[in-house]
């Protein structure tokens, strides 16, 4: 049983219909405890961004309960608005505003008196690498730098709770890497974040709980790592060093030829990787390099939607 | 929100306000200056001067209250309009539905934005006008009230303009083909008392004709309607906008889902 003081977000039978009949949201039930760092996962159409607006107050639920670190938003959304931040898939904020202008504007609207929203808005565009951009207007920034503009204006009134909504999407390797690194560090020191991504391996990488929304029900909700156990097979590539012999196999293993340096090697949950590499042995076939074929969370989330 | 922060809130939305019409200035500032000279120069000097006097003024000073009117409700308007339907264009006002930010703050907030706009603008208008005409303000008081309640109703009147336009066309429609002709024929440039009566009785149902001489009754002392009525009429109308304006905010309508 949870404790419910320890929930950053706590949705009970959460449903919207829209005015077209269309139902987004069939009475899910989520929770994500406090310095969490979870994912919500699904594909698209299937009910995050739904999900997201209504914590956001920009969709208004049909029915169903959201308590936002305690604090039920029906009954005093403006308490729970202040504990959470919200960084959208689209980009919203005025693309003719200077940088430091939009995080410190933002600040304003949470009630923080100016010098302290101009400290904090210094603080994050600092931490995200936006420091030598803040007189830039918003239009002539990056995609990536767009994205953590919107981060940084989410952190401006330092809620409990930071919902991210795709935000590496567009965003170069070293960049994304780059919030990875910001991000986990915001979550160590004390924030609960909730993620939503096509980037699985990020997700894979970042998350400890994690939720997959599909035709607006959750059909999967546990610790990443309960999810990844209950993979069944995984595939490995496997470089070889040397023409590999044209036929190749493995005592135990379902092996894949293809082509003259690689293979592709099926492993069952319970078998053990040393088989593989006992049967290469027995080849005389040295390997260079050895990865997996999908990224496993894939691999999960793809057999889960199917 | 403690009403400290809500005060923090509102001045937040009048500055971004303000800054964004003094950035644009040669878009919103200049304009209304060079086309109220324009209706000085061709209207009060060059006929003006063949027209002779009207209301016991001459015409220049007859149309100047009417003119810096005119200036105040369509720069009040078209600047709600403009600002707040940028910002549900570009997704900009979601900073501020997702904030604590109480509603009846968000409208005063841009509400006051905009009257700040139409009481510069009506200044500057002023100011040129002196160049034409010489004006002494008989009514101070009556002067003020007018120019300032005008200014809010017409801004709320842009607010649900806005609110509901779904593109840049339906921002201009309102001001072109409603506010522009009941201006015109609310009493800028002649008074009622030169139209036969059916038409004087029927130019009383434009609520422009209210504003109009409720300020000209402010600048010259005198008006083709009752003044309290006008400021009655002006005030009833401001509440009710108003209101309605928070039921649009409160209720999300083309703003949430």
């Amino acid at each position: 049983m949870m404790n419910t003081n320890a929930l950053a977000l706590d949705i009970k039978n959460l449903s919207k219909t829209y005015g077209n009949d269309v139902q987004a949201l069939k009475g899910i039930d989520l929770k994500v405890e406090k310095g969490d760092f979870f994912a919500l996962l699904g594909p698209n159409g299937a009910g995050k961004s739904t999900t997201i607006g209504i914590l956001f107050s920009l969709i208004n639920k049909t029915g169903g309960t959201v308590d936002i670190c305690g604090v039920d938003i029906d009954e005093n959304f403006s308490a729970a608005k202040r504990l959470i931040g919200i960084v959208p898939q689209e980009f919203n904020f005025n693309i003719f505003e200077k940088v430091r202008n939009i995080v410190v504007t933002q600040g304003g609207y949470y009630g923080l008196p100016r010098a302290i929203a101009e400290q904090r808005a210094d603080k994050y565009l600092k931490k995200l690498g936006l420091w030598d951009k803040r007189n830039d207007v918003g239009r002539e920034l990056s995609g990536g730098m767009k994205r953590r503009l919107m981060i940084a204006r989410a952190l401006v009134h330092e809620p409990e709770l930071l919902v991210l909504d795709e935000p590496t999407a567009g965003v170069d390797i070293e960049m994304r890497r780059e919030m990875w690194d910001f991000l986990r560090d915001l979550n160590e020191n004390g924030t609960t974040i909730i993620l939503t991504t096509h980037y699985l391996e990020e997700a894979e990488m970042l998350c400890r709980n994690i939720a997959i929304i599909d035709q607006g029900a959750i059909v999967h909700h546990s610790s990443m790592k309960d999810l990844l156990r209950q993979l069944h097979t995984e595939t490995f590539v496997l470089d070889s060093r040397s023409i590999l012999p044209q036929t190749v196999k493995f005592t135990g293993f379902k092996v894949l030829r293809v082509d003259d340096y690689t293979l592709e090697v099926e492993v069952d949950k319970d078998q053990d990787v040393n088989g593989i590499f006992a049967s290469l042995s027995e080849l005389d076939v040295g390997i260079s390099s050895m990865r997996n074929k999908t990224n496993r969370l894939e691999e999960m989330f793809v057999s889960l939607l199917s | 929100m403690s009403h400290f922060e809500m005060w923090v809130a509102f001045q937040t939305i009048l500055r971004k306000e303000v800054r964004r019409y003094m950035r644009i200035w040669p878009q919103t500032l200049l304009p209304p200056a060079i086309t109220m000279t324009l209706y000085f120069v061709i209207f009060g000097s060059l006929i003006g001067s063949r027209i002779g006097s009207m209301g016991g003024f001459s015409y220049m000073q007859f149309v100047v209250p009417g003119l810096i009117m005119m200036a105040v409700v369509t720069n009040s308007y078209s600047n709600i309009v403009s600002s707040f339907f940028g910002a549900k264009y570009n997704h900009s006002v979601q900073e501020l539905l997702v904030s604590p930010v109480p509603n009846w703050i968000i409208l005063a907030g841009f509400v006051i934005g905009s009257v700040s706009r139409g009481l510069l603008i009506a200044i500057i208008v002023t100011g040129l006008s002196l160049f034409f005409a010489d004006l002494s303000v008989q009514h101070l008081g009556a002067t003020m009230l007018v120019v300032v309640m005008t200014s809010i109703l017409f801004s709320l009147f842009g607010f649900i303009n806005a609110v509901f336009a779904r593109n840049f066309d339906d921002i201009s429609i309102v001001p072109t083909f409603i506010l522009t002709p009941l201006i015109y024929l609310g009493g800028v440039f002649y008074s009622l008392d030169l139209l036969p009566e059916f038409w004087a009785n029927l130019s009383k149902l434009n609520p422009l004709v209210y504003v109009v001489n409720g300020f000209r009754y402010g600048v010259l002392g005198v008006s083709d309607v009752n003044v309290g009525f006008s400021l009655g009429m002006i005030t009833i109308f401001t509440l009710v906008t108003f209101l309605y304006c928070l039921h649009l905010l409160n209720s999300g309508t083309r703003l949430r889902e």
